[in-house]
């Protein structure tokens, strides 16, 4: 049966976050050919709505409202919510982001619906369409299924492919108008400490350093490698506790669970709470002076060495072949 | 302040997981409080300090979760409630556990709810909002810093590693990220203290619900390991040979840059 979705796109400092167009793709393949929808919210999001039509949505919904440009729960569901009650769709596909881990539950309570939180996977199409998702932060994996009603589900960032942007696609874009009242929580002020813009949870290569990095000034070489390669910086628990760097940036079973193209592991032993959190990245490289360490049993590539010698090393060969 | 912290047992961090007949195994593991919600609880301790009041922690789970609620109450919470649904309730999904907490919470008149951002086994994280939507209050999630002053809340609050500075009220529900506090070890006077603690024991029955207004909306059909990985290629050589063959592997055979 032919299934109507309803995906949520994100946009950050303008632009649409890759995410969005992964759920268009998610929506697809459970949609079994039903029309899929994305909705766009924000104080300025209408030019966006073409973006998502190329990456695959049939049409565009977008709520604009000066209450919209920051990200609340009661805003964002009240925008949401008004979309819904228009489109009575079958399915709805969020990302996996802050906002999504935030906002999701809140739309599934009021909807008194199920919720497949963090899906890395799905297989089969259509009504055959299975969950796969993490649990304990990616040691093991669960299949999941919607027993009936609503089909909600989050995708984590990165794991399922965008489908090809086709400039030729065509649809339509509108304007829906929503009142955005009684806010309970107000946004007083934003500060950016992420690496660059890059979030870690989006992130295509990570570098991460563990007690091997020895201090806050350590961090700083692999800063520079993530930068060169457009990147972000994590840490584990080690580091952080040792306060070489944020908790914010804190990889593992406790802090964030990612899921990059490439992992570079500099310092770090490779706890079995550290693993949990990375354990999934496509292709590992460890770096740690010591031959035993765990993080090696993991590993694609290791190198057995200091990282302040191998790391400025990489850091010039890189900017070498970029140069080629 | 009527304070409350949700709180789940979970598997130790430390802990490999193992499959058996198609579930987790729990033989011989260690649990913990999920560290999520020990944020919580220490700042529901820190909050009644600060402004009076009493702190309830509560827990859906089986008999073995007391021990976890003893660990609260030996840190100082005042009572503690298990609301155990094992006989009655088959199968628990967040939509489940979310009405049983909201139904037992309706007429207590907390002023603020505190739970983990996420629990460190299912990993969903809906909890919490779900509580807080059912019983109309405000939430906020993964906050790594809480100021009440009267009813006025000042929260901030880590979004993918930027903070968001919050200005809202009670009633509320806020759940913890990691850098909210440093959860104290229960001290050995606080662990005797504990035992004589009230730790209220709650059946499916005691609630205002029918088993059909519980029932899970989702059913997971498998859990299964990750593949193991092979073992990786650890490289040969001088310093800067292994680390120019590092890039040209990552360039030319793993494709990742």
């Amino acid at each position: 049966m032919s299934k109507k979705i309803l995906v949520l796109g994100e946009a950050r400092d303008g632009e649409l976050r890759n995410v969005s167009f992964e759920t268009v793709a998610a929506a697809k393949k459970i949609s079994c050919g039903g029309e899929v929808v994305a909705v766009l919210i924000g104080d300025q999001v209408q030019s966006l709505g073409e973006e998502m039509i190329h990456y695959g949505a049939d049409r565009v919904v977008t709520v604009e409202h000066p209450h919209l440009k920051h990200y609340t729960s009661d805003g964002y569901g009240q925008a949401f919510m008004a979309v819904y009650e228009d489109e009575s769709p079958e399915g709805i596909v969020f990302g996996h982001t802050a906002m999504g881990k935030d906002l999701s539950p809140k739309i599934a309570s009021k909807l008194a619906s199920g919720l497949i939180s963090d899906v890395t996977k799905i297989g089969g199409e259509g009504d055959d369409a299975e969950f796969i998702r993490p649990i304990y932060s990616g040691k093991a994996f669960e299949k999941v299924e919607i027993k009936e009603g609503l089909l909600f589900i989050s995708i984590r960032p990165n794991n399922i492919e965008p489908l090809e942007h086709d400039a030729s696609r065509t649809g339509d874009v509108s304007a829906k108008s929503v009142e955005i009242t009684n806010l309970r929580s107000v946004i007083k002020d934003v500060v950016r400490k992420s690496t660059e813009g890059v979030d870690l949870s989006e992130a295509k290569v990570i570098v991460a350093g563990g007690r091997g990095v020895k201090g806050t000034e350590g961090f700083e070489p692999l800063k520079e490698l993530a930068n060169l390669l457009g990147g972000a910086v994590g840490a584990s628990r080690g580091a952080c506790d040792a306060d070489y760097c944020d908790y914010s940036l804190q990889i593992g079973q406790t802090g964030k669970v990612v899921t990059p193209d490439l992992y570079i592991a500099a310092g770090i032993s490779g706890a079995i709470q550290h693993v949990a959190g990375m354990s999934n990245s496509k292709v590992i490289v460890a770096i740690n002076k010591d031959p035993e360490a765990n993080i090696f049993k993991i590993a694609d590539y290791g190198i057995v060495g200091d990282i302040f010698e191998i790391i400025p090393i990489m850091i010039e060969e890189i900017k070498k072949l970029k140069a080629s | 302040m009527n304070i409350y912290a949700l709180v789940k047992r979970t598997f130790d961090t430390e802990e490999k997981i193992s499959i058996s007949n198609g579930a987790i195994s729990e033989d011989g593991a260690e649990f913990i409080i999920n560290p999520y919600d020990e944020y919580a609880v220490e700042e529901a301790i820190q909050l009644r300090d600060e402004h009076g009041g009493e702190v309830t922690v509560i827990s859906i789970g089986e008999e073995d979760a007391e021990k976890q609620l003893r660990t609260a109450l030996a840190m100082g919470a005042d009572k503690a409630v298990l609301i155990n649904v094992e006989d009655d309730i088959d199968e628990v999904d967040e939509f489940t556990s979310a009405k049983i907490i909201a139904d037992y919470l309706k007429d207590k008149d907390a002023d603020i709810i505190l739970a983990g951002n996420v629990a460190i086994d299912g990993g969903s994280g809906q909890v919490g909002p779900r509580v807080a939507e059912l019983l109309g209050i405000n939430y906020v999630t993964t906050i790594t810093e809480l100021t009440v002053d009267g009813t006025n809340v000042t929260v901030v609050r880590d979004v993918e590693g930027d903070s968001e500075t919050i200005e809202t009220s009670l009633p509320l529900l806020v759940t913890a990220q990691q850098g909210l506090n440093e959860p104290r070890y229960p001290s050995l006077p606080g662990i005797m203290k504990a035992k004589k603690k009230p730790l209220e024991e709650l059946e499916f029955d005691d609630l205002d619900l029918e088993e059909d207004d519980v029932e899970a909306k989702t059913e997971t059909k498998d859990v299964f390991l990750p593949p193991e990985k092979a073992a990786g290629r650890i490289l040969e050589g001088e310093p800067a040979d292994q680390a120019a063959e590092l890039v040209k592997l990552l360039h030319s055979e793993a494709k990742v840059i």
